[in-house]
């Protein structure tokens, strides 16, 4: 069991998934029953999992028993382990939230969230490259689904540009990923990573062309600047726990570049393109956002550019590729992730209580709840702004720090004025929200528990990721002295000796028949 | 071989490319399946290009790579899946939306050729 226990976050929601999709004339509260308690059950299992990789150990899992390089390998470690937590955890919000109605206005809403679930958690734990595509494919294909729960005509319009471009990009990865089998013979990334540190000449040069094209379409998921037009429309479109669970779509595309980056092209000749790539586009994502923040007249897309926001922090820090910022950008990543998720459902919260005016940022009529939705709201601005005593100054003070030279000079100004930009548009739309209403009339509805517990679950996390502050980023630092060192988990997966395992298959002779 | 092949694959994706770009919904599905097609050829020969070669060891003197055409089988399912979807919701769209193209919008700057 203790050895099967990584394939669990794949499983669990899998057959979840398959049993909520067959029993599609069950009642709403037997599917919120069953998706609750498998999201919590996921929660647990990514704990135990947690808590296996903080001690550095590393675990693989040949599927079907086929070792690695031939056969599809998982792997954990605790950049693995840190990601699958932090979309359990997400998740658990979400899905508490939706419960509270959001899951009647379409069907089998939480089947496709398992599904989803099963994506992005296979993508975290695959040690394979075209295994990673297969994953993306279903959290991709979900999220079309999630993303038009509902119907509407803005989610329609939103999705048709989102399947689209997605689509374009799957097609890029296929590209990329024959170019990087054509060159290197494999597609187990440990494998891979031990191939390309040899190559010399043409097949470099081939090499180098496939990691900059996986770049780009990681970038297109994790929303990089010339790639992220889809985003603000798609995110503000989607229903509001929907929008919160692709809080952590954009971290995959993160998530699978800080991982090719630091284990497969890391003494390439490509790493120096990817880095300058990362660094500029992440700053130009920064300021593009910060505008965007400035822009918005509507809470959805609003936060749909703090997301963004953080994308562009994340990027620049990935690029600076110091273990330092490693360790920042780690510790800021689960504190981004799980306050937008809540600035979502707090905005859809809001707008159910103003009647017509929604989440536009105009006069309305009063909130009947105003002091419970005003109070959540001000913790989660003064989180997504990053100002202390939250976890988002912390995050923000390590990723400065850990610029170094003229990084600094580019970092700190852009950093801090995206935060400037952040608090005055929060405090702009906290003030029409709450104070600039209409005098007598107050608007009608009522939170429910559901949606509160989702909320106060997901707005816990920035004052607990400061109380623990010393563990938590004493994790991260870890792992990024993890991801600092690919060469320890390819030599426990492949063994020692390169010479014995590297065999092109084109060199098999076979026996003549 | 390899020019032929070359070829097919090249012009095929700066077809859908070109169709990709297009305003209207059904080009652009049309250019998706034309650049699916493209990115399978092109995947289906990463193994290398032989004739008289069996995917089986032991069949012939020199057997092919048997890995490549796993992974385009793979990519044909999802693409062909993914095709799918994308008709349907360009139906729904053109329901909803009460127009074929992209924005949703008639007659849009940039909408030339209509």
């Amino acid at each position: 069991m203790n050895q099967h226990l990584i394939i669990l976050p794949i499983l669990v929601p899998m057959v979840g998934a398959l049993a909520l999709l067959l029993m599609g004339k069950a009642s709403f509260t037997t599917h919120r029953r069953i998706s609750v308690s498998l999201t919590a059950a996921l929660v647990l299992i990514s704990l135990l999992l947690l808590n296996r990789a903080a001690s550095g150990e590393l675990t693989f899992y040949g599927l079907g028993n086929w070792n690695a390089p031939y056969g599809i390998v998982l792997m954990l470690d605790r950049l693995s382990a840190l990601m699958l937590t932090l979309t359990a955890v997400l998740a658990l919000g979400c899905i508490l939230f939706a419960s509270a109605g959001d899951d009647t206005k379409g069907s089998n809403f939480h089947g496709l969230f398992q599904l989803q679930l099963v994506g992005l958690n296979g993508a975290f734990l695959t040690g394979d490259l075209f295994n990673l595509f297969v994953f993306f494919e279903i959290l991709l294909l979900a999220s079309y689904a999630l993303l038009m729960h509902g119907g509407g005509k803005a989610r329609v319009g939103a999705g048709l540009h989102y399947v689209i471009l997605n689509v374009a990009g799957s097609a890029l990865f296929i590209i990329a990923l024959g170019v990087l089998y054509g060159a290197t013979g494999t597609l187990n990334m440990a494998d891979m990573a031990r191939r390309v540190a040899t190559m010399s000449g043409d097949q470099a040069a081939l090499v180098t062309a496939g990691a900059l094209m996986l770049v780009v379409v990681f970038s297109l998921k994790a929303a990089l600047l010339p790639l992220y037009f889809w985003l603000p429309r798609t995110y503000s479109a989607a229903p509001a726990p929907v929008a919160a669970l692709f809080a952590i779509m954009t971290k995959v595309g993160l998530y699978a570049i800080l991982r090719v980056q630091t284990m497969i092209f890391v003494d390439s000749p490509a790493a120096g393109g990817i880095t300058a790539w990362l660094w500029w586009s992440g700053l130009a994502t920064i300021v593009l956002a910060a505008v965007g923040v400035l822009a918005a007249r509507d809470m959805r897309p609003l936060i749909a550019y703090l997301v963004l926001v953080s994308v562009g922090t994340l990027l620049a820090g990935a690029a600076l590729g110091t273990t330092a910022a490693t360790t920042a950008l780690l510790y800021y990543l689960p504190h981004t992730t799980l306050i937008c998720g809540a600035l979502f459902l707090i905005a859809e919260m809001i707008g159910q209580q103003r009647g017509k005016a929604g989440t536009r940022l105009v006069r309305a009529r009063r909130l009947h709840q105003r002091h419970l939705l005003g109070g959540l709201f001000l913790v989660a601005a003064v989180a997504v702004a990053g100002l202390p005593p939250l976890a988002g100054a912390l995050g923000k003070l390590l990723l400065m720090q850990a610029a170094e030279g003229s990084a600094r000079l580019w970092l700190w100004p852009l950093l801090l004025l995206a935060g400037l930009c952040a608090l005055i548009a929060m405090s702009r739309a906290g003030s029409v929200f709450f104070w600039a209403s209409y005098k007598g009339e107050v608007a009608t509805g009522r939170i429910s528990r559901a949606q509160l517990a989702g909320v106060v679950w997901l707005l816990a996390s920035a004052p607990l990721l400061v109380i623990f502050g010393g563990p938590v980023s004493a994790y991260t630092q870890a792992t990024a002295q993890q991801l600092a060192n690919p060469q320890e988990p390819i030599r426990q997966l492949l063994g020692d000796d390169p010479t014995q395992q590297v065999v092109l298959f084109q060199n098999i002779i076979g026996d003549a028949p | 071989m390899e020019a032929l092949f070359s070829l097919v694959v090249g012009v095929l994706s700066a077809s859908g490319l070109y169709l990709l770009l297009r305003g209207r919904t059904f080009p652009v599905i049309v250019g998706l399946a034309l650049l699916g097609y493209a990115v399978n050829l092109f995947l289906f020969s990463t193994g290398g290009l032989n004739t008289h070669a069996a995917a089986v060891i032991g069949e012939s003197i020199s057997p092919t790579d048997p890995l490549p055409q796993a992974l385009v089988l793979t990519a044909i399912v999802i693409g062909f899946a993914m095709t799918a979807f994308v008709v349907i919701l360009a139906i729904r769209a053109r329901s909803e939306l009460g127009s074929d193209h992209v924005d949703g919008q008639q007659g849009e700057e940039g909408d030339v050729g209509r």
